[in-house]
């Protein structure tokens, strides 16, 4: 297939492994913010054929997993409203809120329908008009625009039955509030490529002076990993830390500035819970006020929520690196992702779900 | 004018009362009865269906049987490649020949939503007729059930098949031994992205074909080639991943699977690289998977290339005595993966 067989080359993934090999000295530690990042690394193997002194640690850049049990909770109240019909991408049907999951309330009754597209939710909603459409916008800056527009797309059509229950989240606050805990052993990162198509590589400079690490825009094939990796291993070996862009065919400096345009006139930022986390300043967007009537929170009140997480689950040290899955007692035993004690279990892009799902033979 | 089709005309709509499916349809009165001989029997008629009896009655040597049960509920019920009335023939036609059986005889019955266009319903009997000719299937019984409107989408159809097993036939998923050698008849993934991308919703537009088979012939070919076939399914709901993994399970063996072995059509891949799924979990409902001693391979894959079902039948792995009851997959770089059974509902309504 074009433009993925080019980067997905075995012949070219073994130099570049060799290089790696031969630039590496000493033991580093190096972080993939995205999920995405992670399921391919997985997916691949890189970890298996990485030489010993590099490890790769995962990062919170999972959507899914770092969505507030807050939020999920509210999802399901919101579901279960007779005039309702709730929309969501696949992968937040199965996260685990209090008490209940999206598809929980599907199988209870509940109008929940799987899109792959916000415009396809705006299309029920003309579709449907006696009807609520709620689409549930989660992501990092990646969906934030997409997710913004069909908002404005149902303004603009004057539909007043569409909604959007949004829990957008930023990257580098993220970054900025892994490299300030005291627990933190990353010495360089892989930064998001989809995130970074949208917001350019320039928001990174700052945190990579600040902190002085190497961070490196990298793409979601298997040659964009090993070269983005090989580019921080340089840096590091070298004492360097600057920002370098690996994803040049989709990342510019100062990003995508028509989808920029569309996330500042939707959304405000805020501070924001993520799950496993707390609370990070400046980290999350919200619906701005003069479009509260197409905020889905603030439309459908919703009683107080009171949040219940599983004990068992690790998943806040997962997300910050701090373990890896398989060193969660729970992992594979408790927590499956039949049974998910935590969100990082049921994502496609969670980390417990790939090390479930990929390597579980070298655990079990 | 040129798109004509003769079957239009050998087969015209037979004139009835209504346009539409009535309850009384289902009532067993008048109504029941001219949809059974004016829609039915022109379709499907056959000495056994013909007499019209509670039940039908075979001959049958001795032996053993091969019965079979499958309900189909695909949604849309014509898709690209197939529709609801060839699946539910082909799918029962595999279910039984997977033993090794040769099918004979299909019962077939009808949950029919009141309101649903006799056209419609006539598309789908001419469907089902032309690919039992084509299975080389009898379909000898049936019932048909008309439902009030909302309790059922259109029309859901059960087929049963019953066939023959050759004595020397032994195929059960607990027969893999390390040592044994993995066969796929062909690319994976066709009938479910068929499905998927034909869905409303998606705005899409895709060459995928549904790959729906009858695949007794094939298996008729493979089993003249070599009667020591260990294992046979066709990987439908779940995928080839799901299949094995019940390969796996039953027999206690492990699998290894080489990535690069494993055909899956261009058009196929872009979709599923599009909506972020792997093929390994799309359905199919035209190929199998076969587990065969590693001396006979050769010759089987041989045989299957023979077939026009099989043409790109390719050995996709081996079965081997470490990670007992784990299918794991080898890529090109020499790294390796488990493939799991898939968790949760990938797509509903693909059959």
């Amino acid at each position: 297939m074009k433009y993925v067989d080019e980067y997905r080359d075995p012949a070219l993934a073994v130099r570049l492994l060799a290089e790696i090999r031969q630039t590496v000295t000493r033991p580093w530690v190096v972080m993939e913010i995205c999920g995405g990042h992670t399921h391919a690394i997985m997916k691949n193997g890189l970890d298996q054929l990485l030489p010993a002194q590099v490890e790769l640690v995962h990062g919170p850049g999972c959507p899914v997993c770092v969505t507030p049990v807050e939020t999920i909770d509210r999802a399901v109240a919101i579901a279960a409203r007779p005039e309702v019909i709730f929309t969501s991408f696949g992968d937040m049907l199965r996260v685990p809120g209090s008490s209940s999951s999206l598809f929980m309330a599907k199988s209870a009754g509940a109008d929940v329908r799987m899109v792959y597209s916000p415009l396809e939710a705006v299309a029920l909603a003309r579709q449907n008009p006696e009807r609520e459409v709620v689409f549930l916008a989660v992501g990092f800056e990646t969906t934030a625009p997409g997710n913004g527009m069909a908002l404005l797309q149902a303004k603009r059509e004057g539909l007043t039955n569409f909604s959007l229950l949004a829990s957008h989240v930023l990257v580098p606050p993220a970054i900025r509030a892994l490299l300030s805990s005291p627990a933190n052993r990353v010495q360089g990162y892989l930064a998001p490529g989809h995130v970074c198509t949208i917001m350019g590589w320039q928001e990174y400079v700052p945190l990579a002076e600040e902190f002085k690490v190497p961070i490196v825009v990298t793409g979601f094939e298997l040659l964009d990993i090993l070269a983005g990796l090989l580019m921080v291993l340089r840096q590091l070996e070298a004492g360097e830390h600057g920002v370098e862009n690996q994803y040049g065919r989709s990342v510019s400096r100062d990003g995508n500035p028509g989808a920029q345009r569309i996330m500042a006139e939707v959304f405000a930022v805020r501070d924001r819970p993520w799950r496993g986390i707390g609370v990070l300043p400046a980290s999350g967007l919200v619906i701005r006020e003069h479009l509260a009537a197409y905020d889905a929170e603030r439309k459908f009140a919703v009683e107080t929520i009171r949040v219940r997480e599983p004990e068992a689950c690790q998943s806040g040290s997962v997300l910050q690196g701090l373990i890896k899955p398989d060193g969660c007692p729970a992992f594979g035993r408790e927590c499956t992702p039949e049974h998910p004690l935590g969100a990082t279990m049921v994502s496609g892009e969670g980390a417990c779900a790939a090390y479930y799902k990929y390597h579980r033979t070298s655990h079990a | 004018m040129h798109n004509l089709n003769p079957e239009d005309f050998s087969c015209p709509l037979p004139i009835m009362e209504y346009e539409t499916i009535q309850l009384a349809h289902g009532s067993g009165g008048r109504l029941s009865a001219e949809l059974v001989s004016r829609f039915f029997l022109p379709r499907f008629g056959n000495e056994t269906l013909n007499r019209l009896e509670d039940q039908a009655v075979v001959d049958f040597s001795q032996g053993r049987l091969a019965l079979t049960t499958d309900s189909f509920v695909v949604d849309p019920l014509f898709f690209p490649g197939g529709d609801i009335g060839d699946l539910a023939i082909n799918g029962t036609v595999n279910d039984v020949c997977m033993s090794g059986a040769t099918p004979l005889y299909l019962a077939a019955a009808f949950i029919i939503e009141e309101g649903l266009p006799m056209v419609t319903l006539h598309r789908i009997l001419l469907s089902m007729e032309k690919a039992a000719k084509s299975a080389g299937v009898q379909i000898v019984t049936g019932d048909t059930k008309v439902v009030n409107r909302g309790c059922c989408d259109k029309i859901f159809i059960t087929t049963t098949g019953v066939g023959r097993v050759p004595a020397e036939a032994n195929i059960s998923a607990a027969n893999l031994q390390a040592g044994d050698t993995i066969i796929l008849s062909g690319s994976i993934g066709d009938h479910g992205m068929a499905i998927l991308t034909s869905r409303e919703g998606l705005s899409f537009a895709s060459r995928v074909q549904s790959d729906t088979a009858a695949l007794n012939g094939l298996v008729a070919r493979m089993l003249q080639a070599s009667p020591a076939i260990h294992a046979m399914r066709d990987p439908t709901r779940g995928g080839l991943a799901t299949t094995l993994n019940e390969f796996a399970a039953a027999s206690g063996a492990g699998i290894v699977l080489q990535e690069a072995a494993i055909p899956v059509r261009p058009e196929v891949r872009g979709a599923c690289e599009v909506l972020g799924i792997d093929p390994m979990y799309v359905a199919n409902e035209g190929k199998l998977v076969a587990v065969v001693p590693g001396e006979v391979a050769g010759t089987v894959v041989a045989a299957m290339r023979s077939h026009p079902l099989g043409r790109e039948a390719a050995i996709i792995g081996e079965v081997v005595a470490e990670n007992r009851g784990m299918v794991v997959m080898r890529n090109a770089l020499g790294a390796q993966r488990i493939v799991d059974m898939p968790v949760g509902e990938q797509l509903p309504r693909i059959c």
